[in-house]
């Protein structure tokens, strides 16, 4: 048996040769990749955790004790937790009427959607300030029933929401496109509500994308750093997150507390990361099982 | 809404999805959005002029637009390379680089910042090698190219990277049936299905970059006229309450973004267009 | 339950998918709808269940108007080209959809949708697969889990767009006599909708043939093979030979040239055509009447259960197709290049607009 494998993989490569480049050639080409990749991605990756253990573990733990720390972190689940769910129900929302129907001025809507990952951040943050900051057109009304926005929590989600409004959408709607509407449309023949069609048929087809959409939502949420800066005040304790807080720790010459909470951001990249990995074999998976030309097989039984 | 929809359909839901998202992202994004627009009407002519066209604006521009542009040229480049050796080539721990090159879009924005500071500045791993030599990349409009072609990395290899799976091996294969060599292939074969991908990915980074912040606002310096981006100098014209200047300058920006989106869309819809007609 | 069409017509946009279509179908029956793609026919059926909604008519149900029915409320069982089976559930949930999403009222229990759920898996003999997923399946086997699901209701109506379209030859037979016999045994009023003459004449109790839109001819198999109504209808149900002019078992009319020249105001936008199926021309090595035509050998096929050949006729480019019994062509001894006298043994004339053209 093994003769045989043997035997299969000398005429892949042979068939490979034909169309390939030399072994020089190849090489050359891969320690390039190689090489471009380590200056720009893997050296600051690696960095961001020597300099955060610098002074070993017991001051990278401290880092986060730190009452102003703590509120930073606080203050950033708190964004990210009202700003992803918002962004999930529109990007369903949004996902379900471009992928179902025909509609006027639908692709309009699809190059809409983008517009926030357009924008500068810092541009994002403005365009709040300007609405509801001190001079802006609601300023004086919230002044007069002492509502704050700006340079309070509610600036930061609105900046937040802003900013990772097309994520969700973005998974969901090619891959609800691609699903088209046939299984909506025999659950409807069969007797389904609406509502039960979504649930029991819909859902379950773009779990995992859904899923990505909002591990990457919540990572950009708690990520985002312009758009925040704008709006925060940056006010220590009370209206930080934190990205704002490694901002000011490095600021004020503590290197190694601002990389230990940058370690934490970190960490939630490259979760990010993986789960996106795991999501990818999981579509494609089913996609090639679902292709009417990859599951016929000659000869099997009808 | 028999207006709005082309064929009346049988599944729900249509006016309530459509209505929410229209309203939710009309409150969210358009709406703020066209407040900007509107507060620059209450400029006169003359002070928005004046105020984009300052030498510190000037300067900014140079400096966002130069770097961005020499950014998405290297991402473009070294991009394509990545690409190229993701999809064709296997070696130990392709999987995770693969997954890796997504690191830029998932980080956030301050932490590459302080990273890269870290290691360009003058007793950093690399500036300490480059300071000797003359080039000092920290504080520097050298560190916003670096800090720029850090965040466009993704773009170029995402974009570039899908063209190549899906190239079909067999016209390889016709071409060197027919005679071409490896270069002559790739050239006549390969490119062209590669362009509209390439452009697309630069056209991205380039817009990414343009409005970058986080990643740049440590490494750069940020001396008026040196080594100043243009987000840097709204952020400090808000910060000294000249909504007025801020927003000039924010307008300038969007409507920069929106000729830069418009393009990529152009750009894909002629690849599109290129593809049916074969 | 009977299906009354009352002169429907459909428009996408500026083109009439159909126009003015009306017809009637008693219970218990099973109507193919046969024409070639873009005809109208799975629009048709998709407004029969409730999919789509006809601009213009109505649709009666055992003679109760449902036009403006929802699709929840129809029950009509509806087997899609594709499948649309649920990707991720496994063919006992699929086939108990319609089941477990029935208002609680109505739901029986689950024991007793498990027992409902076997007895048709085992009507369509999938009973083995039951707790396998549809990218495990192959595409008979889809189809049979897409059409236990479409029962499991209860329906009263089965419509079944291009039900075998997706499978391979030898498939689509054995599906198509399956699904007959499973006809006979429930006798649920079922639509069929196809592009394959052939599926339509061996499935069907009816055929209605559609054209562009509209109906060409509605009868049983054997009335719209033997009779068709058009050319058309001829046309599409097997093959055929056109010749121009008109044909008679006796006697052949020649080139307008012979003919008296039409005078002013005569129908002279019309010519007559005679079709004739390749199986009813015969063919002698001599002249025996003076009507029959001239015409040489070009090609022999005689693989197959019978021989076709390919005749160029003597005084026109035209290409005639025969088909002979294997008997009838040995009797003949006929080879490439040999001389032979062309004569129907049943045609059909029609009238076709437009001047002749030769």
């Amino acid at each position: 048996m093994s003769t045989e494998i043997a035997a299969r993989v000398r005429n892949e490569e042979w068939k490979a040769s034909l169309t390939s480049e030399s072994a020089l050639v190849r090489w050359v080409l891969i320690v390039a990749a190689l090489g471009y990749l380590t200056l720009f991605l893997f050296i600051p990756l690696a960095a961001v955790f020597t300099e955060a253990l610098k002074n070993g573990l017991e001051s990278y733990f401290a880092s986060f004790t730190d009452p102003d720390a703590l509120a930073a972190i606080r203050l950033t689940f708190l964004a990210a937790s009202l700003a992803v769910p918002l962004n999930l129900v529109f990007g369903i929302a949004a996902a379900w009427a471009i992928a179902k129907f025909e509609f006027v001025g639908k692709q309009i809507l699809i190059t809409l959607i983008d517009i926030p990952l357009a924008v500068s951040p810092v541009i994002s943050g403005l365009i709040y300030v300007l609405l509801f900051g001190a001079q802006g057109w609601v300023g004086p009304w919230l002044a007069e029933h002492d509502i704050k926005i700006i340079f309070a929590l509610p600036g930061i989600v609105l900046a937040t929401t802003f900013v990772t409004v097309p994520f969700i959408a973005r998974e969901l709607i090619p891959l609800m496109q691609s699903q088209g509407r046939e299984e909506e449309e025999a659950a409807l023949t069969l007797g389904a509500s609406g509502w039960q069609t979504f649930t029991r048929v819909t859902l379950p087809n773009i779990k995992w994308s859904l899923l990505y959409g909002v591990i990457l939502c919540n990572a950009r949420a708690m990520g985002e750093f312009g758009a925040v800066s704008v709006v925060s005040g940056h006010i220590r304790g009370l209206t930080n997150t934190l990205p704002l807080h490694v901002e000011i720790l490095y600021n004020e010459y503590n290197a190694v507390g601002a990389f230990a909470v940058a370690s934490l951001l970190t960490l939630l990249a490259i979760v990010t990361l993986i789960a996106k990995t795991i999501i990818e074999r999981k579509t494609a998976s089913s996609r090639t099982a679902h292709d009417p030309v990859w599951s016929a097989q000659p000869g099997s039984p009808s | 809404m028999a207006l709005v929809l082309k064929q009346p359909s049988v599944l729900p839901g249509f006016g309530l999805t459509l209505g929410f998202a229209l309203f939710y992202f009309s409150l969210i994004v358009l709406i703020p959005l066209s407040g900007l627009v509107v507060k620059t009407t209450t400029l006169t002519w003359e002070q928005f002029w004046h105020t984009v066209t300052e030498p510190r604006a000037i300067a900014s521009y140079q400096l966002t637009f130069g770097a961005s542009f020499l950014g998405a040229l290297i991402n473009g480049f070294f991009g394509s390379v990545v690409a190229w050796v993701l999809v064709r080539y296997r070696f130990p721990g392709r999987s995770i680089v693969d997954a890796l090159v997504d690191l830029p879009f998932a980080l956030p924005t301050a932490v590459a910042g302080i990273a890269l500071t870290a290691i360009y500045s003058s007793n950093g791993w690399i500036g300490r090698y480059l300071e000797p030599l003359g080039l000092k990349v920290a504080f520097t409009p050298l560190g916003v190219l670096v800090a720029l072609t850090f965040i466009g990395l993704p773009f170029v290899v995402r974009t570039v990277q899908p063209v190549l799976q899906d190239l079909d091996m067999e016209v390889e294969e016709a071409a060197t049936t027919l005679g071409a060599n490896r270069w002559q292939t790739f050239r006549a074969v390969i490119v062209p299905e590669l362009w509209p991908a390439l452009l697309t990915g630069m056209a991205m980074a380039f817009a990414r970059s343009v409005g970058e912040y986080g990643s740049v606002i440590f490494i750069a310096g940020n001396m008026p006229l040196k080594s100043e981006i243009t987000p840097l100098l709204i952020m400090t014209k808000l910060e000294q309450y000249d909504y007025a200047g801020a927003t000039a300058l924010g307008v300038v920006m969007l409507v920069v973004s929106f000729i830069l989106a418009l393009m990529i869309n152009l750009i894909q819809w002629w690849s599109g267009r290129r593809h049916t007609a074969r | 339950m009977s299906i009354q069409v009352d002169h429907v017509t459909k428009r996408f946009g500026n083109f009439t998918v159909l126009n003015d279509v009306s017809l009637h179908a008693k219970a218990g029956e099973l109507i193919a709808l046969l024409g070639p793609s873009g005809c109208g026919k799975t629009t048709l059926l998709r407004i029969l269940a409730g999919l789509e909604r006809p601009d213009q008519g109505r649709i009666l149900l055992h003679d109760i108007e449902v036009t403006d029915q929802r699709i929840t409320d129809r029950r009509v069982g509806f087997v899609f080209q594709h499948y649309a089976l649920f990707r991720h559930m496994t063919v006992t949930e699929n086939v108990a959809f319609g089941l477990s999403v029935l208002p609680k009222a109505q739901r029986p229990s689950p024991d007793k949708i498990q027992k409902k759920v076997d007895e048709l898996l085992s009507l369509v003999q999938m009973r083995a697969m039951a707790d396998r997923y549809p990218n495990q399946l192959s595409g008979g086997q889809r189809q049979r889990v897409a059409l236990a699901r479409a029962l499991a209701v209860e329906p009263k109506l089965l419509l079944l767009d291009e039900p075998f379209g997706a499978l391979d030859a030898k498939v689509r037979k054995e599906l198509r006599r399956w699904l007959r016999r499973l006809h006979d045994e429930l006798h649920i009023t079922s639509i069929l909708v196809t592009h394959d003459q052939e599926e339509a004449l061996e499935a069907a109790d009816r055929i209605v043939v559609l054209n562009q839109g509209h109906i060409e001819q509605t009868g049983t198999p054997e009335e719209v093979y033997e009779n068709p109504a058009t050319p058309f209808v001829y046309q599409f149900l097997g093959d055929v030979n056109v010749f121009h002019g008109r044909m008679s078992q006796d006697e052949t009319v020649h080139e307008e040239a012979d003919r008296p020249a039409p005078a002013e105001g005569d129908a002279s936008d019309e010519h007559e055509v005679t079709f004739v199926r390749p199986h009813d021309l015969e063919l002698s090595r001599s002249r025996t009447t003076p009507t029959q035509l001239e015409a040489t050998v070009r090609f022999v096929i005689t693989a197959g259960s019978r021989v076709r050949l390919e005749l160029l006729s003597k005084d026109s480019p035209q290409i005639i197709s025969v088909e002979l019994t294997k008997d009838r062509y040995r009797e003949l001894r006929l080879q490439q290049g040999d001389v032979v006298f062309v004569h129907p043994r049943q045609l059909q004339v029609f009238k076709m607009p437009g001047p002749s053209s030769m």
